[in-house]
């Protein structure tokens, strides 16, 4: 298999008209089946993983790419991107500070971030990035005392091939989507948890170090198990503005929660959002999905997402078990010419079940944002409540904000509230708070904050105060 | 510590203000007053420095600083605050942190650094119950669903909080009953000091029933037509304006 997949591979260069050494473990533009099986053979898989990613891949060429999103972009050339990158040699990154782009390291200056942890988020090959591996391992070996699984995805398979085998795509089947189909196909990187019963994790589990070192990877596939009466944080944090034209990042999450168990997961994103005018930035799109499939269990999302050119996002709960729960608190924010369109969808299938939605959007600029949720409520689900609230603020007046919810409700003994509010920060709130001392730049933060403080009391602590200061970062010259 | 000289002013090209001087000293309260249109609230929102006012001729002093050259966080800095006709509503957020913000961000600009917030509160607390106001208003947002009488104690409390050299008030006046003006005016005697100097613009000569200002003046069409003691105030109260128009200029 492998030594066939080097040869299709080989012709490919051979016609593009480039020679690329295939030791450098870099794949050129384009996807078909030598190239998933290129990756698979990479990340040393076994035969039934293969399997898995070309059926979904064979899924994925029936699909089209999903047109209802309020989203403005050209189509996307899948054969125009590559799907497999190892990180850069040493040699190749940046030897210190002084060679990063000194608009990278303000950003991070201002969000608070150590110097040491700054440098190994601009990739710069110094020490730290091997000091932060030997803490991950200390990490991993309390986790492992608790009996807790935190691992790559690809360790996984080779590790724990039945676990995975048991719960992968059990949540976002390989054909759900077009987007989760291809991520199916040719997923890279990722984590997966596993928490066994009865253990609430010791620690707060976290890819911020990783996803922000890792150079590559747009492919990203999570997977969350929390068995029986088991508890776990997670964060994930992509705070590292990418500097490349319109990248594609096309992530898996999935989270399973059986009798009694609670998942919280909060995500921070800021990917790069391209240029003033709209030139480069991320194309966002994202499926997360989680199953409450035990009784009693409960999942909560918390999202703020502040990055990318395009973000197409939707953390979803099923609520399988009776009397489970769903959260989802989020907050969108768009400048220059970004769009959102996210939300999240509340399936209803236990009784008794109940769910939560606050969602904040904020648009500057020249954005587009909307907010698209579903609340479904099915027949046998009695007894279930929603409650969603949705509020939107504008500043400036060429931005836009839309909302689209959604109900179906499909018994009578059934609660659904629904809020929705839309307002502006005017010249005149802003003059008032000037009229105080308090500069534009703060007076616009503070307004903004003030707005999204429902959520913000949803994230672990030291997520919000990055939040916070993400915010201000983002909106920076958003008025006058 | 506040001199205008020859001020004229622009609002969309139409001049409102045209040739106004005034000499304010610490210690002072002084009353502006005249008709409607007559360029009072326009002289308010150039001291302020509002958009799309624009001084086209004569000089506005502040401490010796050129105030048109400043922001308006600047001027707030610098020690002048205004109180608002119309203060606005900002859903969200929390009046005890605007107040904090704000004299931190003052603070800071005079180089001090916060003020702890054990002293804060304390602070807070004192002025807050001086303005007879219920200690749940710090946790309602700045101004959202205040009746006119809240708006306005509320911008008088913030005074009390940020002691600015000089205090100037917009029609602190508009929309009171007659207990809240009771309040509001003793929150403004209470801001009275040998350092501060306080500006007062009202269309109505009660407000000046419970806040005796040294000097009045009375503007007409974008100039100071007369200016006098408290009893000029009681005169217009009787006479109306009409008089002062066809009476050469004080």
């Amino acid at each position: 298999m492998a030594t066939e997949a080097m040869e299709q591979l080989a012709r490919r260069e051979y016609k593009q008209g480039f020679i690329t050494d295939i030791e450098s473990d870099t794949v050129p533009p384009g996807l078909d089946e030598s190239t998933i099986a290129f990756i698979s053979q990479k990340k040393g898989e076994p035969q039934w993983m293969l399997d898995w990613r070309l059926e979904a891949y064979h899924q994925w060429l029936k699909m089209t790419s999903p047109s209802w999103a309020h989203l403005d972009y050209p189509p996307i050339d899948y054969q125009a991107i590559s799907y497999f990158s190892a990180p850069k040699k040493p040699e190749d990154r940046p030897q210190s500070l002084d060679e990063v782009d000194p608009k990278l390291l303000e950003t991070y200056e201002k969000l608070g971030i150590p110097l040491h942890e700054r440098a190994a988020l601009a990739g710069v090959a110094v020490d730290a990035v091997f000091d932060s591996v030997s803490v991950t391992t200390t990490f991993r070996e309390k986790l492992a005392e608790a009996g807790v699984i935190f691992c790559s995805i690809s360790e996984a398979i080779r590790e724990y091939p039945e676990l995975v085998r048991q719960y992968l795509g059990t949540v976002v089947p390989p054909g759900d989507n077009y987007f989760a189909a291809l991520n199916s196909a040719v997923f890279t990187d990722g984590s997966f948890v596993y928490i066994p019963e009865g253990v609430t994790c010791p620690m707060e589990l976290s890819t911020y170090f990783r996803i922000n070192a890792a150079n590559t990877g747009q492919f990203e596939r999570t997977l969350i198990v929390c068995d029986k009466r088991a508890q776990v944080s997670y964060l994930e944090g992509c705070t590292a503005p990418q500097r490349d034209e319109n990248q594609l990042h096309a992530a898996v999450v999935e989270l399973v929660a059986l009798e009694d168990a609670y998942i919280k997961y909060s995500t921070v994103q800021n990917w790069y959002p391209g240029d003033e005018d709209g030139k480069g930035g991320i194309y966002n799109f994202v499926t997360k999905r989680g199953d409450c499939r035990g009784d009693r269990s409960r999942i909560s999302w918390t999202q703020v997402e502040t990055g990318s050119a395009i973000t197409w996002k939707y953390p979803s709960c099923l609520l399988r078990g009776n009397e489970s729960k769903g959260e989802f608190y989020s907050v969108a924010v768009t400048n220059g010419r970004q769009q959102a369109d996210t939300g999240t969808k509340m399936i209803h299938i236990g009784k008794n079940t109940s769910s939560t939605i606050v969602s904040k959007g904020i648009a500057a600029g020249k954005s587009n944002q909307s907010y698209r949720g579903l609340v479904k409520v099915s027949p046998r689900a009695t007894g279930s409540r929603n409650f969603t609230q949705c509020d939107s603020l504008l500043i400036g007046d060429k931005c836009g904000a839309h909302t689209f919810p959604y109900q179906e409700i499909g018994n009578s003994r059934s609660t659904i509230e629904h809020e929705a509010t839309t307002s502006k920060i005017g010249d005149d709130q802003l003059f008032y708070c000037k009229s105080r001392g308090i500069s534009e730049e703060d007076a616009v933060s503070m307004i903004v904050n003030g707005f999204c403080k429902d959520v913000f009391q949803e994230l672990p602590m030291e997520f919000a105060v990055e939040a916070e200061a993400l915010l201000s970062v983002t909106l920076e010259g958003s008025v006058g | 510590m506040l001199e205008i000289k020859d001020l004229h002013a622009t609002v969309e090209g139409n001049e409102i203000l045209k040739g106004i001087t005034l000499t304010i000293n610490p210690g002072e309260v002084h009353a502006i007053m005249g008709p409607n249109g007559a360029g009072k609230s326009t002289l308010s929102a150039v001291l302020a420095g509002r958009d799309g006012y624009e001084v086209t001729q004569g000089t506005i002093t502040f401490d010796g600083k050129d105030l048109a050259e400043m922001a308006v966080e600047e001027r707030a800095q610098a020690g002048l605050l205004m109180g608002f006709q119309y203060p606005v509503e900002i859903p969200g957020v929390k009046n005890i942190y605007l107040l904090k913000s704000a004299l931190n961000a003052q603070r800071a600009a005079r180089g001090m650094e916060d003020m702890p917030a054990p002293e804060f509160m304390k602070l807070i607390k004192e002025k807050i119950a001086f303005m007879k106001m219920d200690s749940s208003f710090l946790h309602r947002a700045v101004n959202e669903g205040f009746s006119g009488g809240e708006k306005k104690r509320n911008e008088i409390l913030q005074m009390l909080v940020l002691q600015p050299k000089l205090a100037l008030l917009d029609e602190i006046d508009s929309g009171l009953d007659i207990d809240a003006m009771k309040v509001v005016a003793e929150g403004v005697n209470s801001l009275r000091s040998e350092d501060r100097a306080i500006l007062m613009v009202t269309h109505y000569q009660r407000l000046l029933d419970h806040i005796t200002p040294d000097q009045v003046h009375v503007l007409i069409d974008g100039r100071i037509a007369k200016s006098g003691d408290q009893h000029l105030a009681q005169e217009l109260e009787a006479r109306g304006y009409e008089w002062v128009v066809e009476e050469p200029a004080a």
